[in-house]
């Protein structure tokens, strides 16, 4: 087997050097009744070829050369096949943990410059070197800040991603947390007549998204004020990270919990992605993860190394601020390096061409009779809109034309019926919206 | 390199496996940056250009961002290939850290994880375009179970320890649905740091249980425990000594007996797949480390991804959805799970690190026994040959990794980090330090199935080096190593003035 | 070594009771065990401390140790020169490195605590254990 570097004379010898007679020797402590006579039913095995035959099919069996118009925390953005060469070393792919930090410079190095990069975007402090993705970190945001503030309840967006708000549910069951949800107003905007100062000042938190699941851009500096003057925290999520290009960070926000997915990482069908948690330097020792520190070495050069690892699960086992181990290291890296080929201009320029896009696109989509536009807030890429039919209805026929279309709303929001999340970034050529809004113009003229 | 020795002092007499390197030196990103370079360029927008202050009012645009970098393309591949050249890596060499099970990554697998409609695919888009994201998921699933012996399975979790916290709450999930869902959970005293830290967050206590002189759970200790608070154990089968737990039957017997649930951390199953299935010995919910066993990358830290496997009995309270193959051979995501804990990520879980997994699992096919013969062979192999030189605390049957300790070594100063940072200086990675806890200052060796005797050898040559180095030179060892770019670094100034970002 | 008018605990903390107030530290043996200090966690002023319960942490590197109260008491005082210099533990543990000022709810909480001797021959056997 290819994998196995071994040939059968070697085996022998080293069974020799054991003095075992044969391998099945070696496996003793199993007790009989539980060791398998048989090989495993297993497909294959496959040759290199025939496994990608395989993932060819697969790959077939998918929306391939379709146009799609879905957000909704995972988007589609330009990437550089520099970010793969990079990405594909295998100096980078197939080291290990930089515990030993002797022989690991080349990921501490870049680690340390996620973090600055992360902090920088965010306007945040300090930056830890990743989470699994966007809904764990809001989650282990959430539960920093009851941490912090000692405070067992905290108020979260209904426009906070469903998938998100889902998983921050499984995670409070246990631990004593209760959730409330604070509604929308017509603006899309969080209700802030719903946030009360009363309840404000029981809760650890006020949590919210921006741009928010619809697209909408929040009003964070006020939220922060909310939270501050009644002892809470602001907590602020984002999924779309490529609107901190062009959209003014949340420093008022005490932690951000970053999906960084847009910074080069392939959607694959949902994962992996790269979590991101960012925060003021005073609650650093209440983040999770691991944080790569600059120091020196003897001879006075600089180096880096994980600190602060006493937060942590292998040393402070379950008195630690969080069991996460792994991280997503790899594509902590790939935003890395799409982050500075990118560069100052180029994000600023990418998140301008999402605007230019998706405001082109929302003008023609509103020029047909019985669509328009849900929401009034600002936005940056997605917004919600309102169609004269079920969206549902709409996309099968969208989807005959290979043609994603975009989300019903009414799956997470069931008062929101016959509303469609729409999604527009820089990859999305004019011809594509204008061939969208044919087709939607068509449909709709079809009786039904 | 360490200015205190000489050049003869500082490398050691027989090496073989590294030489010396020049290797280039590289600043951060950010001090390469100037106003006006750019890596990246776009195509030109073809609708009519918006304004950010029009588009989002003052309120919400942002101006520059301070410190970002701005470099060429050129300077982007240099730095980071540089950093590289920087990294120890299992394309390099050995890493022969027990309970990590650094074999090799597949580059196959790489490149079918890129292959487009993979790549690209949305998770929400609607599953009669998703049909081969959703037939891969299922595939993985038909083959993890068939190597453990479960029932039903979850992909969604994006760690082991996810997948710990995620097999915890179905537990408790199920223990509420029978009436009570307990208090403690416990935790051998050797387990790993992620055990303890789940058992918390799931809400339940931990309970530390000892091992036995024989480094096995003490099954006298055990029955004391598993009264009626209990609601399950952890173990690690093989343990982190590499043994097998011989009275997991017994174990698995007591629990079930009082009500309670064998959970099981399958971090590892390297030594097991093919050979044996928790199945079949008792285990009720296990997780898998797909970047352990199943060859996934670890990428400087991660990706992982933590399949949680149940028996029947836990399958309703798996995290929705589930992929479920329909009577038409469709398959589809089945979101009508009432009884579920719960979702734990969001979307499909790391979709891309289950493909590779697949890819790993089918190059292999039935032989999958194979890897893990050579996996034992090779940690056997290993211990015999170094057993006269370190000191074997537990002297039990090892099967995929072997723990020794520096007790002997120690003798002259010389402890278990000093001997992994001076094998730096010979060409490996170290092995796992002071870990399992139970065994002071150990040196837990796992090389894996991907190592060819050659490397054995050359490991198995290093450590007598090193093990004679520690009689006739111990001095050597407490500013090893010498040969890296960097020597030890000052961790304690790291902890006590942290710098974790780059500023102007 | 060990000063004569302080008192010892099993857990290697010191106490000097001085007029119904207690200075309380960890021991020259606690913190060379540790290694480098790099982080200090202490109790808010006002705090209620209770006998034999953990009040703070002291972290090196590789480990974290906790700290329990050898008294029950109200917190007067604590030591703020540790929080930028927490390295002071290791070069002066039993002086400038206290960590709290107890206000002793029971002054002869004292009692059973071991003298400077007793401690001495304490950690002697610890010694002697650990390298065994």
């Amino acid at each position: 087997m290819r994998y196995l570097p071994k040939s059968p004379s070697e085996r022998q010898e080293m069974l020799a050097a054991i003095g075992a007679d044969n391998i099945e020797e070696l496996f003793q402590t199993i007790p009989g009744k539980f060791r398998l006579r048989e090989k495993l039913p297993l497909p294959g095995p496959l040759s290199e070829m025939e496994i990608i035959d395989y993932f060819k099919d697969r790959a077939s069996e998918t929306a391939r050369d379709y146009t799609s118009f879905l957000g909704a925390g995972v988007y589609q953005h330009l990437r550089s096949v520099v970010t793969e060469a990079i990405v594909q070393r295998g100096e980078f792919l197939t080291s290990y943990t930089p515990y030993q930090a002797e022989i690991s410079q080349g990921t501490l190095t870049a680690i340390f410059e996620f973090q600055t990069l992360m902090a920088q975007l965010t306007g945040q402090e300090v930056a830890n070197a990743s989470m699994y993705d966007g809904s764990t970190a809001l989650t282990e945001a959430v539960l920093m800040a009851q941490r912090i503030t000692g405070r067992d309840k905290v108020l979260v967006a209904r426009t906070v991603h469903p998938e998100y708000r889902q998983v921050l549910a499984t995670y409070a069951k246990n631990l004593g947390l209760e959730i409330e949800e604070i509604n929308y107003a017509a603006s899309g905007h969080l209700d802030r007549d719903a946030l009360s100062p009363e309840k404000i000042a029981a809760s650890a938190a006020v949590v919210v998204q921006s741009p928010n699941f619809f697209g909408v851009l929040e009003h964070i500096p006020a939220l922060a004020d909310s939270a501050h003057s009644s002892g809470a925290l602001l907590v602020t999520t984002i999924a779309e990270a490529v609107s901190l290009g062009i959209v003014r960070p949340p420093i008022e926000a005490d932690i951000v919990a970053m999906e960084g997915q847009s910074f080069g990482v392939a959607p694959s069908y949902g994962g992996p992605f790269v979590g991101v948690i960012a925060t003021r330097d005073k609650f650093v020792r209440q983040m999770p993860g691991r944080l790569a520190g600059q120091t020196t070495d003897a001879a006075g050069q600089r180096g880096f190394v994980l600190t602060l690892a006493t937060r942590e699960q292998h040393i402070r086992r379950e008195k630690a601020t969080s069991n996460i181990c792994t991280n997503e290291a790899l594509f902590a890296l790939v935003a890395t390096v799409h982050l500075c080929l990118l560069g100052k201009e180029g994000l600023r320029e990418m998140a301008l061409q999402n605007i230019a896009k998706a405001q082109f696109a929302l003008a023609e989509l509103a020029k047909i009779p019985g669509v328009r536009r849900t929401f009034s807030g600002r936005f940056f890429n997605e917004f919600v809109v309102e169609f004269p039919r079920s969206v549902k209805l709409i996309n099968s026929a969208l989807l005959r034309e290979k043609i994603i279309g975009p989300l019903a709303v009414g799956m997470h929001y069931p008062e929101l019926s016959k509303r469609g999340l729409l999604c527009v970034t820089e990859t999305m050529p004019r011809r594509e919206i204008e061939r969208l809004v044919a087709a939607i113009r068509r449909i709709l003229e079809t009786p039904v | 390199m360490n200015p205190k020795l000489t050049e003869t002092e500082a490398l050691p007499v027989a090496i073989r496996k590294a030489g010396r390197h020049v290797s280039q030196t590289e600043g951060l990103i950010f001090e390469k940056s100037a106003p006006g370079k750019r890596g990246m360029e776009l195509p030109p927008l073809d609708v009519p250009a918006v304004s950010a202050e029009t588009a989002l009012g003052r309120d919400f645009a942002r101006g520059a961002i301070e410190g970002f970098p701005e470099v060429s393309e050129i300077e982007v591949i240099r730095h980071f290939t540089r950093l590289s050249t920087w990294n120890y890596a299992i394309d390099l060499g050995m890493y022969p850290l027990g309970s990590c099970t650094m074999k090799y990554n597949p580059r196959v697998n790489e490149y079918v994880s890129r292959l487009d409609g993979l790549a690209s695919a949305h998770p929400w888009q609607p599953a009669e375009v998703a049909q081969g994201c959703l037939r891969i998921i299922h595939d993985l699933q038909k083959c993890l179970l068939a190597i453990t012996g479960m029932d039903a399975a979850t992909l969604q979790p994006a760690a082991g320890a996810q997948g710990e916290l995620t097999g915890l709450l179905m537990i408790r999930a199920y223990l509420q649905s029978q009436g009570n869902p307990r208090k403690k959970v416990l935790i051998p005293d050797s387990s790993h740091g992620t055990n303890p830290a789940s058992v918390v967050i799931a809400g339940y206590e931990v309970q530390n249980i000892r091992s036995n002189a024989r480094g096995q759970i003490d099954t006298d200790h055990l029955r004391e425990f598993a009264a009626g608070d209990v609601a399950a154990l952890m173990v690690t089968n093989p343990s982190t000594l590499g043994v097998f737990e011989e009275r997991i039957a017994e174990i698995a017997e007591i629990l079930h007996e009082r009500g309670a649930l064998l959970y099981m951390d399958g971090a590892n199953m390297n030594a097991l797949a093919g050979i044996t299935r928790p199945g079949d010995f008792g285990v009720d919910v296990m997780h898998l480390n797909l970047h352990k066993t199943f060859s996934t990358p670890h990428g400087g830290g991660g990706p992982g991804a933590g399949p949680v496997m149940v028996k029947k009995i836990l399958e309703p309270f798996l995290p929705a959805p589930i992929v479920v193959q329909k009577d038409d051979g469709k398959f589809a995501l089945d979101f009508n799970r009432p009884k579920s804990v719960g979702r734990v990520r969001a979307f499909c879980g790391n979709f891309g690190v289950l493909l590779r997994a697949l890819a790993y699992t089918l190059a292999y096919g039935p032989g999958i026994r194979q890897a893990t013969e050579d996996a034992v062979l090779n940690a056997n192999y290993i211990r015999r040959r170094l057993e006269d030189a370190f000191d074997l605390p537990y002297d039990l049957p090892s099967l995929h990794e072997v723990v020794f300790s520096d007790a002997r070594q120690k003798r002259n100063g010389v402890n278990t980090m000093d001997i992994a940072k001076r094998l730096i200086d010979y060409g490996f990675h170290p092995y796992t330090t002071a870990f399992p806890l139970i065994v002071p200052g150990a040196m837990m060796i796992e090389p894996t199935e991907s190592e060819s005797k050659e490397e054995c050898d050359l490991f198995i040559e290093a450590m007598h080096s090193i093990a004679s180095e520690a009689e006739t030179n111990p001095e050597i060892f407490k500013t090893a190593p010498h040969s890296t770019r960097v020597g030890r670094l000052d961790e304690v100034a790291a902890a006590r003035k942290p710098v974790l970002r780059w500023k102007p | 070594m060990y000063p004569a008018d302080y008192r010892y605990t099993e857990e290697h903390e010191w106490i000097k009771v001085d007029s119904g107030v207690g200075t309380v530290g960890i021991t020259d043996y606690a913190q060379n065990e540790l290694g480098d200090v790099v982080f200090v966690e202490l109790p808010k002023v006002g705090a209620q401390l209770k006998t034999g319960q953990s009040f703070g942490t002291v972290e090196s590197v590789k480990a974290v140790s906790e700290i329990f109260s050898p008294v029950s008491g109200e917190v007067l005082e604590i030591n703020s020169l540790l929080v930028d210099s927490p390295e002071k533990i290791n070069s002066d543990p039993h002086g400038a490195a206290w960590l709290v000022k107890v206000k002793l709810a029971d002054p002869r909480e004292i009692d059973p605590l071991m003298d400077a001797a007793a401690y001495q021959k304490f950690t002697a056997e610890k010694a002697q254990e650990h390298s065994a």
